[in-house]
């Protein structure tokens, strides 16, 4: 058997090549394309997985990660999981092979490769992952890598502000995710997700159900751009092509569903879980099918008709028949290829002609036959000609809304929003895949096929939908599977292109001439329907334009960016609950324990009181710091006199540097200032009164209370024996704290640092 | 500014520091001293040559940058704690055996090397900061 520890690794290894993702990837398409090989072989581990799944049933690799939280890095490969994950690495790789060419030269390729490994390493977590936390750090690992990819033309405004809001509203999402993952864990004793579904718990009688399910949909909801969160879809198509044919078409909006479909068993069955699904999918179908038919631009097009199809899937799963949800994967894997497929042909024909609009594009076939052949191929799956895959997907989806009749609803409304949906989707899917190759061509424009590696990507996709249309058979045993895993006692999947002669044959046909026809008549239709669009993206713009007004009230209250006010808020702060703390305790202290105090010990103490008044008085900078270093050389007295002579050695070196960093500092003031209002000065001196008066109170609370000499004591004993040795004071700093040493020592090393940055800011630096 | 009592004091004074340091830091586990208060005495003799000959003068004489020191110092302060990792104790586990023999043995162990660790990074810190306003004050007059 393969080891625990190797699955793991394989399933991790796009990040563990990320060093070499960015060095080949940098280096032109020559080299960046043999990138392709890892997705490439990443499939056929999963294709051997899944025969060990098939075989002796679904399995769990683990790796402890934090065990004492209950935590650890594991895996589950079951049906669902690897259909998911076969999906991902095998488009992965013409992705990675597309992508090679598509920025060959360009001068961030490197950093390109990066974030696509990343992601997909990233994805590949989130539809394996077994642990709910597991689950949320891929699935906002795919969130940010996303974000990296669609602003990877950085320097384009509109892409910064695509992929922050594509970020914000799936990391929204993401939080959500989390909140659900701790409540279910909670209620399920465990943060394994396999556990939780072999537990057979009763959750939707859990108090924290209603919770639980209305935080998952809307991380589903965000991440699959449903309704109302669909407007950040669109707008990420400011990605470079290969990025939205991957992400924002074949998988990562697909992980929203895979979430649906892999909670379903846990967390379905009640009126809110299909209800919701089902009417936001329903709603997101037909709003978007019908924006996708009105928009002239390729990826626009392309983006409504994914929301719309991301809908079709929701509804599907919300319906939740083992006949339905069969629908929905079958769908997902038809919808992966004819859109991959399709965005790949707008990448190729944009890097060709320069232009997106399905307006002036017209014609092409000739000078690009073999792009144009993937496009047809693609185009007719999407409008569900028969004999390709799409036609199957589409017939699966007539049958099981119509079979089903979900709260009262008549099926007739829901066949009919289907039917409606389909004819506008696959008429969108002629407007992107069939228009700009037919017609007359733009004269006078010397336009030529891409490199290969820009349309045996999409043909083999598009093929991949005849193949697997002609012969549906070939899928049932995985899609058997996955279904499987979703609903227990599922009846075998078997796919069929005949079914009949039946009305869902004759929704289908007619289906595909209402297509034709609207897509024949686009130019009439697209003036008749003005995109009268529900502008759910004004409630995100008002609330970041909200955020925005809040931190510039709170801001500058907090961050004035002078040294002066963070000193007054962090004694204030501290003083506050020391205070609160003593009094809370009516600690007060006994003077009962006086120690004789000497002559020397007394005029020590005066002088320090003098110095410190001569500090706050002081009118010039050089006064000043040499009061405060006096006031340093007395404390250190102070120390030595009562036998610290550790701390007094090291106050005596801090106060001497300091006083020379000032004598250095004073060379970039500009001379001593009187700044203070007199009330700004009443001000300090009462809350220096009020530090101080807690610190004296503290410090005898200390000393009259029995603790100093317990851990003086315990320490005395321990040092020796346990440490090695008899200086208490290193003993501790360097073996009991050790690590609290460390961490000081890193922030002075930060310091250092910070200091020099600042200080050499807007210089030459010096050799 | 030049003052040749102080630049000749300084020269004699150097080595005694910086022996200081070195012995502040080696008995600092069972007597008063240890490396912070070692590493403060070793910046606290470069200011003083700053001081003495200039910034300049001071720089070469350390034969390293203070921001190398930065870096090398938390290193061996974190490498202190790796050796307890490996056998698979907690992080910075500390580790003794004993070097010599008869009256010249000494225990040896890893919060010694945590603490040279410290040490370096110390002078580094303070080296840094000194230095880098030398330069800037330097190159305003």
């Amino acid at each position: 058997m393969v080891p625990e520890a190797l699955h793991v690794a394989i399933v991790l290894s796009p990040f563990i090549l990320l060093p070499a993702a960015g060095w080949l990837g940098a280096r032109g398409s020559r080299h960046a394309r043999f990138l392709s090989l890892v997705p490439a072989v990443l499939t056929a581990y999963f294709g051997f997985t899944y025969w060990l799944v098939s075989t002796t049933g679904a399995f769990t690799v683990t790796l402890p990660w934090a065990t004492n939280l209950g935590l650890s890095l594991s895996f589950h490969f079951d049906g669902l999981a690897l259909m998911f994950a076969t999906l991902i690495t095998a488009i992965g790789a013409l992705i990675v092979e597309y992508a090679a060419r598509y920025l060959d030269g360009h001068r961030d390729a490197g950093k390109f490769h990066i974030s696509l490994f990343a992601f997909i390493g990233a994805m590949l977590g989130v539809v394996l992952a077994d642990n709910v936390v597991t689950l949320f750090v891929f699935w906002e690992l795919t969130g940010f890598t996303s974000y990296l990819l669609i602003g990877f033309e950085h320097e384009k405004p509109q892409a910064r502000q695509a992929a922050l809001q594509a970020l914000l509203v799936t990391a929204a999402g993401g939080l959500a995710l989390l909140a659900a993952g701790i409540l279910l864990s909670n209620a399920g004793g465990t943060s394994s997700l396999s556990m939780l579904r072999g537990n057979d718990l009763n959750l939707t009688n859990d108090p924290a159900y209603a919770g639980i399910a209305i935080l998952v949909l809307f991380a589903a909801f965000t991440k699959s751009a449903q309704f109302p969160f669909h407007f950040w879809l669109p707008n990420a198509m400011q990605a470079p092509t290969p990025v939205s044919a991957y992400l924002h078409s074949a998988t990562m909006v697909k992980a929203g569903v895979y979430l649906i479909a892999r909670m379903t068993p846990l967390l379905g069955g009640t009126a809110l879980w299909s209800g919701s699904i089902a009417a936001v999918g329903a709603l997101t179908m037909l709003g978007a099918s019908y924006r996708a038919v009105l928009e002239t631009d390729l990826k626009r097009i392309l983006a409504y008709s994914t929301i719309g199809a991301l809908g079709v899937m929701m509804l599907l799963l919300g319906l939740g028949t083992p006949q339905a949800v069969t629908a929905a994967l079958t769908y997902l894997l038809a919808h992966a290829c004819y859109k991959g497929a399709l965005f790949l042909v707008a990448g190729a024909v944009e890097h060709e002609t320069g232009t997106r609009d399905v307006r002036s594009l017209a014609g092409l076939s000739r000078a690009m036959p073999k792009t144009a052949l993937a496009a047809m191929l693609a185009a007719a799956s999407m409008g569900g000609i028969v004999l390709f895959f799409g036609f199957i997907a589409k017939e699966q989806l007539y049958e099981s809304v119509g079979a089903a009749s979900p709260f009262g609803i008549h099926a007739g409304v829901l066949t009919a929003a289907a039917v409606a949906s389909s004819m506008l989707l696959g008429s969108a899917g002629f407007i992107a895949g069939v228009s700009p190759f037919i017609g007359q061509s733009t004269p006078g424009r010397v336009i030529q096929e891409p490199p290969a590696s820009l349309w045996v990507g999409p043909l083999i996709l598009g093929a991949a939908g005849l193949v697997t249309g002609l012969a549906p058979a070939i899928i049932d045993a995985p899609l058997g599977l996955a279904v499987a895993s979703i609903i227990q006692d599922a009846p075998p999947v078997s796919l069929a292109i005949w079914h009949g002669w039946s009305g869902t044959l004759a929704l289908s046909v007619l289906t595909s001439f209402v297509s034709i026809g609207l897509f024949v008549f686009r130019e009439p239709v697209r003036r008749m329907l003005r995109p009268r669009a529900l502008r759910t993206e004004r409630v995100y713009t008002g609330a970041l334009a909200g955020l925005d007004a809040i931190s510039r009230t709170v801001a500058p209250a907090l961050q004035s960016a002078s040294l002066r006010s963070y000193a007054l808020i962090v004694v204030m702060t501290g003083v506050a609950f020391v205070a609160a703390a003593l009094l809370t305790n009516r600690v007060l202290p006994t003077l009962s324990r006086w120690t004789p105090i000497e002559l020397h010990e007394a005029v020590v103490a005066g002088l320090i009181v003098a110095a410190a008044l001569s500090a706050a008085v002081a009118r010039s900078n050089m006064t000043a710091a040499l009061s405060l270093g006096a006031v340093g050389y007395g404390v250190a007295l102070m120390y030595a006199l009562f036998g610290a002579p550790d701390l007094a050695m090291t106050q005596f070196a801090v106060e001497t540097l300091t006083v020379v960093i000032f004598v250095l500092v004073f060379y970039q003031l500009r001379g001593f200032g009187d700044l203070s209002s007199r009330i700004v000065k009443v001000r300090d001196a009462l809350v220096a009164i009020a530090a101080g008066s807690v610190i004296t109170v503290l410090a005898l609370f200390i000393g009259a209370s029995g603790t100093t000499s317990r851990l003086s004591s315990y320490f005395a004993e321990m040092a020796p024996t346990r440490a090695h040795g008899r200086n208490i004071v290193n003993v501790i700093l360097v073996d009991f704290r050790g690590f609290d040493t460390l961490g000081e020592t890193t922030v002075l090393v930060t310091v250092a640092i910070g200091v020099r940055a600042l200080l050499l800011i807007g210089r030459e630096r010096r050799p | 500014m030049t003052s040749s009592i102080l630049q000749t004091a300084t020269r004699f004074l150097m080595p005694l520091l910086l022996l200081f340091a070195v012995f502040l830091l080696l008995r600092g586990h069972n007597e008063p001293g240890g490396g912070f208060v070692g590493g403060l005495v070793v910046a606290a003799a470069f200011v003083l040559y700053a001081i003495a000959y200039g910034v300049s003068a001071s720089r070469r004489a350390l034969l390293v940058e203070p921001s190398m020191l930065l870096g090398v110092g938390l290193l061996v302060a974190v490498g202190s704690g790796v050796p307890a990792l490996l056998s698979g104790l907690p992080f910075m586990t500390a580790a003794w055996g004993t070097v010599g023999v008869g009256p010249l043995a000494f225990d040896v162990g890893t919060p010694l090397v945590f603490d040279l660790g410290v040490f370096l990074a110390v002078i580094g810190v303070v080296l840094t900061i000194v230095f880098t306003l030398g330069d800037v004050a330097r190159a305003e007059d």
